[in-house]
C-alpha cells in the first residue's frame, strides 16, 4: 500500500488560496497528465472542487514528492503553500479519501454533491489512463463505503445544504421571499440548486445568465424564468434582490462600481449576492457596500456550522465504519499484494530444491567443493528459469485489476498457504453469519 | 393616586429596560414574553394613571411631567402597534429605555412644571400637545428602527454564524417599521407645529422665530423632512439614515429642553 495524499480543502486554507489552486474542468486532463509524468508517481489523480484540491497517487516508493509537483505546477513558493497542506500516507490516505467520499469532511457533513464531484474527477483520470489499478481499486471501494455510509447512518438525511443555508440567509435580510427575484448567473448544478429553494420559498420570478446562451435559455425554460444575454448582465442585474452567482470566470466579474450603479437604480434597496464560485465572482470591495450582503463558499459555511452539532452524533457512527472499511481495504490490499505470493512462490520451489539435493547428496557420494558449487547452480538456474515467466506475469498483474485472479491461480496451483488469507476469509464468514 | 398608579407603571417598565440590556446579548423567547406582559400591564397602570388624572379636573394639560407622562404613553402604544403587526419585540431594545426614562421623570418629581402663560384656546393647545407628541413617539420609534436596522446590518457583514439566530427580525422589516413611522409621524409632527404656531398667534399675535423654542422645532421638522425626503427620493437606508435619525432625535431633544430656556413656551414652578 503505497498511496499518497496531499491537498488543501476549506478547513485548512483560506478562499484566497484555494482559489489559486483551482483547477478548471477543462484543465483537469491535462494536469492529472502531468502528474503521472512526475517521478515516482505510478498513478494519479486531481479532485478539485470549489472547497478541495487534492491529489491521490499510488506512488513507487510511498515517498514521491507530491508537495514538489504543487509548488512547481502551480507557480506557488513553499511557503506560501505549504503552511495550508495536509498530507497522508497509506492508511490515512485512504481514510481521509473514505471520508471525503462519503461526506465526511465537507463543509456540509451528509451533503450528497461531493461523491458526485469524485466521480467525476475519477472518470476524467480513468479516460486518460491515470487510474489503473491499485488506484481503481481504493476509488471503487471509496465509492462503495460512501455508499454505505449513506444507508447505514442518518448523515445524509436532512442535510443542511448550502441552498437552505442562502434561503435562511435570505429570509434575514429580507424577512419573506415572497415577490422576490432571483438572478442566476453561470448556470451550474448548486445554483440551480439553491434557485429551485429560493423559489420554493416563495421568490417569484428568475433571471439566467450565462456564457452560453443556449444553456441559459434551458435553465430559465426549467424555472419558467427570463434568459438574459451575458452582456447585458450589468443592466439588468439590479432588478433581482438575490443574485446567485457562480461563473468559471477567473476575475471577479461584480465589482465596486457595478454594486454602486445597482444600488442607485434599486434606490438602496438591499440585495444579496450568493457567490458560490471559486475563483469569486463578487470582489470583496463590492460586499462592503451598504446595502449589499455578500456571502461567498466560506461564509455559507460558517452559517452552516451552527447547524452541524446535531449531526455529529451521526457522524460518529459514521466514522466507525470508516475504520472498519479502512480495516477491510488494508486486508484486501495484502490479498492483492503480489509481493507475498512471489516471495512464498521462492520459498517454496527452495524448499524443494534443498530437499531433492539433500535426497541425491547421498547416492552421489563426496563432491568436491567444485562438483558441489556445480550442483547447486544448476539447481538454481534451472528454478530461476522456471520462476522468471510466473513473476513476470504476476508483477505485470500487480498493475492490471485482475491481479487477484492470477495471485489466486498461483496459490492454487502451487498449493501455496497464506495465514492472512485465512484469516479474512474466516471474518468474511463470520461476518456473513452474524448478518443472517 | 395618579402618581401611584404612574410608579406602578414604572416599576413594569423597568422589566422592559432590562430586557432591552439583556437582548442586546443574548436571545430569550421566555424573557422577550416575560418582558411584552410586563410593559402590558404597565401599559395598563399607566392609562389608568392618565384617566385619573384626566378625570379627577386637575389635569394640567401644560404640565412638563404630564407630557411626558403622554409621551412615554404613546411611544408604548406605537410599540404594541408594531408587535401586533410584526410580531417582533426588539424595537424594546430602543422603546423601553426611553419610555423608562420619561416615566421615571414623570413619577418622581411631584412639582409639575406649568407654562406660565395663560393661554386662550384650550383646544388648540390640546390638539397640539397630542399631535405634536404622537409625533415624537413615532420619531423615537423611528429612531429605534434605524439603530436597530444598523446593528442587524452589521450581524450580517460580520457574516457570523450566529447571524442567523440573532434576536433581531429581518432587516427589511426593520427598515418598514422605521419608514412607515416616519412616514405617519410626520404629519402628526406639522399639524402640531401648524396648531402651535396658532395657539401663539392667538396668545401673543405674533410669531418670534429667534425663540429657541421656535427655532429648534423648525430644525426637527427641516431634519425630520430631509429624512422622508431622502427616504422617498433616493431610498436612503442603514448608516446614512440611522445619521439622519439621529440628528432628528437630538434635535427633538434640544427643541424639548428649549422648553427651559424659550419666552413663549416656558414652564414655571406652579
Amino acid at each position: 500500500m503505497r498511496f499518497q495524499l496531499i491537498g488543501v480543502n476549506h478547513k485548512s486554507a483560506p478562499l484566497e488560496v484555494r482559489e489559486r489552486l483551482a483547477i478548471p474542468e477543462s484543465r483537469l486532463p491535462d494536469t492529472c497528465r502531468d502528474l503521472n509524468a512526475y517521478p515516482g508517481i505510478e498513478e494519479g489523480m486531481v479532485i478539485s472542487t470549489c472547497n478541495r484540491v487534492e491529489i491521490v497517487a499510488h506512488t513507487a516508493n510511498g515517498h514521491a514528492d507530491l508537495r514538489g509537483f504543487l509548488h512547481e505546477h502551480f507557480h506557488l513558493k513553499p511557503e506560501e503553500l505549504d503552511a495550508h497542506l495536509y498530507e497522508y500516507r497509506e492508511k490515512d490516505a485512504v481514510r481521509h479519501l473514505f471520508r471525503v467520499a462519503s461526506s465526511l469532511d465537507s463543509m456540509v457533513v451528509g451533503e450528497a454533491q461531493i461523491l458526485g464531484q469524485v466521480k467525476e474527477a475519477y472518470a476524467t483520470a480513468r479516460a486518460i489512463g491515470a487510474v489503473r489499478g491499485q488506484l481503481d481499486q481504493l476509488f471503487s471501494r471509496a465509492f462503495a463505503v460512501a455508499k454505505r455510509v449513506r444507508s447505514e447512518t442518518a448523515v445524509g438525511s436532512s442535510s443542511v445544504s448550502i441552498a437552505s443555508v442562502a434561503v435562511e440567509l435570505a429570509k434575514k435580510i429580507f424577512g419573506t421571499l415572497e415577490g422576490k427575484t432571483v438572478f442566476i448567473v453561470g448556470a451550474g448544478k448548486m445554483s440551480e440548486l439553491a434557485a429551485r429553494h429560493l423559489m420554493a420559498h416563495g421568490c417569484a420570478s428568475i433571471f439566467v445568465a450565462n456564457r452560453t446562451y443556449e444553456r441559459a435559455i434551458g435553465l430559465a425554460q426549467r424555472f419558467n424564468g427570463q434568459a438574459i444575454k451575458f452582456d447585458d448582465l450589468y443592466s439588468s442585474c439590479d432588478r433581482a434582490d438575490i443574485v446567485i452567482t457562480s461563473t468559471g470566470s477567473p476575475h471577479a466579474i461584480f465589482r465596486r462600481e457595478h454594486g454602486e450603479q445597482f444600488l442607485s437604480r434599486r434606490k438602496n434597496r438591499p440585495m444579496f449576492f450568493i457567490d458560490i464560485a471559486v475563483p469569486r465572482d463578487v470582489s470583496p470591495e463590492m460586499g462592503k457596500l451598504d446595502g449589499i450582503f455578500t456571502y461567498d463558499i466560506d461564509d455559507l459555511q460558517q452559517a452552516v456550522s451552527s447547524h452541524v452539532a446535531d449531526r455529529r452524533q451521526e457522524a460518529e457512527l459514521a466514522e466507525a465504519i470508516i475504520t472498519s472499511e479502512v480495516e477491510r481495504f488494508e486486508a484486501r490490499l495484502q490479498t492483492l499484494d503480489v509481493v507475498p505470493t512471489i516471495v512464498s512462490l521462492q520459498d517454496h520451489l527452495e524448499t524443494i530444491r534443498q530437499a531433492e539435493i539433500d535426497r541425491v547428496r547421498g547416492r552421489m557420494g563426496n563432491l568436491t567443493p567444485e562438483q558441489e558449487m556445480a550442483v547447486e547452480a544448476l539447481t538454481r538456474g534451472i528454478i530461476s528459469k522456471v520462476m522468471h515467466t510466473p513473476i513476470t506475469t504476476l508483477k505485470t498483474a500487480a498493475k492490471e485489476s485482475e491481479a487477484t485472479t492470477v495471485v489466486d491461480v498461483v496459490r492454487r496451483l502451487f498449493n501455496l498457504r497464506d495465514k492472512d488469507k485465512e484469516a479474512a476469509q474466516q471474518d468474511k464468514k463470520n461476518e456473513v453469519g452474524t448478518r443472517q | 393616586m395618579s402618581l401611584l398608579w404612574l410608579r406602578f407603571a414604572l416599576g413594569c417598565y423597568f422589566i422592559g429596560l432590562v430586557y432591552a440590556f439583556v437582548a442586546l446579548t443574548r436571545t430569550s423567547d421566555l424573557f422577550s414574553r416575560i418582558a411584552l406582559h410586563a410593559a402590558s400591564l404597565g401599559m395598563v397602570f399607566h392609562f389608568v394613571s392618565l384617566a385619573e388624572l384626566f378625570l379627577s379636573g386637575q389635569v394640567v394639560w401644560a404640565s412638563v411631567h404630564n407630557g411626558e407622562s403622554l409621551l412615554a404613553f404613546l411611544s408604548m402604544t406605537f410599540f404594541m402597534v408594531i408587535y401586533a403587526i410584526y410580531q417582533t419585540t426588539s424595537p424594546g431594545v430602543v422603546v423601553f429605555p426611553i419610555v423608562f426614562f420619561l416615566t421615571f421623570v414623570g413619577a418622581v418629581d411631584q412639582q409639575p412644571v406649568l407654562l406660565t402663560t395663560f393661554v386662550s384656546h384650550k383646544g388648540w393647545l390640546i390638539a397640539h400637545i397630542i399631535l405634536i407628541f404622537t409625533g415624537y413617539a413615532a420619531l423615537v420609534l423611528s429612531f429605534g428602527a434605524s439603530l436597530l436596522y444598523l446593528l442587524q446590518e452589521r450581524r450580517l457583514k460580520a457574516k457570523k454564524p450566529t447571524s442567523l439566530i440573532s434576536f433581531l427580525p429581518a432587516l427589511e422589516v426593520i427598515d418598514q417599521i422605521g419608514y412607515r413611522s416616519l412616514l405617519l409621524g410626520f404629519p402628526f409632527m406639522t399639524l402640531g407645529l401648524i396648531t402651535g404656531s396658532i395657539v401663539a398667534l392667538t396668545t401673543y399675535g405674533r410669531m418670534d422665530f429667534l425663540d429657541p423654542k421656535i427655532l429648534l422645532s423648525l430644525l426637527m421638522w427641516a431634519v425630520y423632512m430631509v429624512m422622508v425626503f431622502t427616504r422617498w427620493n433616493s431610498g436612503w437606508r442603514g448608516r446614512r439614515a440611522a445619521f439622519l435619525a439621529t440628528f432628528a432625535f437630538v434635535a427633538a431633544l434640544a427643541a424639548w429642553a428649549a422648553n427651559y430656556f424659550s419666552t413663549i413656551h416656558r414652564f414655571a414652578a406652579s
